[in-house]
């Protein structure tokens, strides 16, 4: 079995479980891990942190946490979820999630397109 | 009777049973979150100006929480690590680090629940709006009666005959507590009788569509977290004889249980900038 066949089988994303592994094989998963973790917290302290910059408009301060959180939830689906590393079927799950979700979005943003013309003003 | 693939991979889909099935639950967990969101933004974008609260919650609080989610994330996925590793006493530590933070987050939101719950919004019959937390009520207090008397810990804001910028200013007394007027508010022992009183309101899911949008977005993660915890818990008790029997297996739902905490963990890296900082 080649290395990177073997790394595929042992690494998180593996759709199943192989039974025991090496400890020293594992331990830089266990690294990543860690380094993830650290990642997350110091993204904490940068939203917290962002959020008290006056970047000239409150939509610009919206704009910035939420990159941030994107990217925070990046590490979390990435790393933890191992989606960084998964199956085909789980990315057909996630596009057809994401589209919908979008979707979901883009309906707020035309309702309020439509609000001149369809509501009625008291 | 043998459930197949509880292990190995099924041929078309490579993967074992389970995680097809807890991608597809979470799906439509993106989805119920994901109509809350939108409706959160419909009800921020629609508020009239100057109305939407900014700085009801406290941010030490929610940065805590989040620090706590983020912590219990790297614990159950350290657990199921483990397992990979055929270290079960350490499987053991880690799961029940990740119990333990499950609670302290619940904890520390009922804690804030409690706070929002005490304090009250006051609308005086003179036309001024009372804001605090209680202090206290006389025993025979009693709103449609006009009987008793109501002491709050808080500020007086008065609304009547403003207009333009002088109600803007008022406003952020009340609404937007990170504005230097919201910050400048002094607070003080304040005592009402009950037929000064028009209405009065505790700061629950009834007091506004904010308060209503962030009760139902936290209870429903809140009500996630105590799932996931509960799931987590039986998996780290009895659940866990299957180590000795099944080893793969188990170590598969620890890894499943692992994928429905780290979305709870996710839906919270939203929330926390939504609700406590912008």
């Amino acid at each position: 079995m080649s290395d990177q066949h073997q790394e595929k089988l042992a690494g998180p994303g593996a759709g199943v479980a192989h039974g025991a592994e090496h400890p020293d094989h594992f331990s830089h998963h266990v690294r990543r891990y860690l380094f993830v973790f650290y990642a997350l917290l110091f993204g904490t302290v940068i939203t917290v942190a962002a959020s008290y910059i006056p970047f000239g408009h409150r939509a610009m301060n919206i704009g910035v946490a939420l990159f941030i959180a994107c990217g925070k939830a990046f590490l979390v689906g990435g790393y933890f979820m191992h989606l960084i590393s998964e199956r085909k079927m789980i990315y057909g799950i996630m596009a057809f999630t994401a589209f919908f979700f979008t979707g979901l979005m883009f309906l707020i943003i035309w309702s309020f397109a439509d609000f001149p013309r369809l509501t009625i003003l008291r | 009777m043998d459930i197949p693939y509880t292990v190995q991979p099924r041929q078309d889909t490579g993967l074992y049973n389970a995680k097809v099935g807890i991608w597809l639950f979470l799906a439509s967990e993106v989805m119920l979150f994901g109509a809350l969101f939108s409706t959160y933004i419909l009800l921020r974008v629609g508020a009239q100006e100057g109305y939407w609260p900014h700085g009801w919650l406290t941010i030490p609080i929610g940065f805590v929480n989040t620090l706590v989610l983020i912590t219990s994330s790297i614990t159950t996925v350290m657990a199921w690590a483990s397992l990979k590793m055929n270290r079960f006493g350490k499987f053991k530590l880690y799961h029940a680090l990740t119990i333990l933070l499950a609670l302290t987050f619940v904890g520390i939101k009922s804690y804030e629940y409690r706070d929002k719950f005490l304090r009250y919004q006051i609308k005086l019959a003179d036309g001024n709006i009372a804001d605090g937390h209680l202090v206290g009520k006389s025993k025979d207090f009693d709103l449609a009666q006009k009987t008793g008397h109501i002491t709050i810990h808080g500020h007086v804001v008065n609304l009547a005959n403003k207009e333009g910028e002088e109600l803007n200013k008022e406003l952020k007394k009340l609404y937007d507590l990170r504005s230097p007027e919201g910050r400048a508010v002094k607070h003080g022992e304040l005592e009402y009788e009950a037929s000064q009183i028009e209405s009065l309101n505790n700061y629950g899911p009834w007091l506004n569509t904010y308060t209503a949008i962030y009760f139902t977005l936290t209870g429903l993660h809140a009500l996630h977290v105590i799932a996931g915890a509960l799931v987590i818990g039986f998996l780290w008790g009895p659940g866990s004889k299957m180590w000795k029997t099944d080893p793969e297996r188990f170590t598969n739902r620890i890894e499943i249980s692992g994928l429905f905490w780290h979305f709870v963990d996710l839906v919270w890296i939203f929330l926390f900038p939504v609700l406590y900082l912008l």
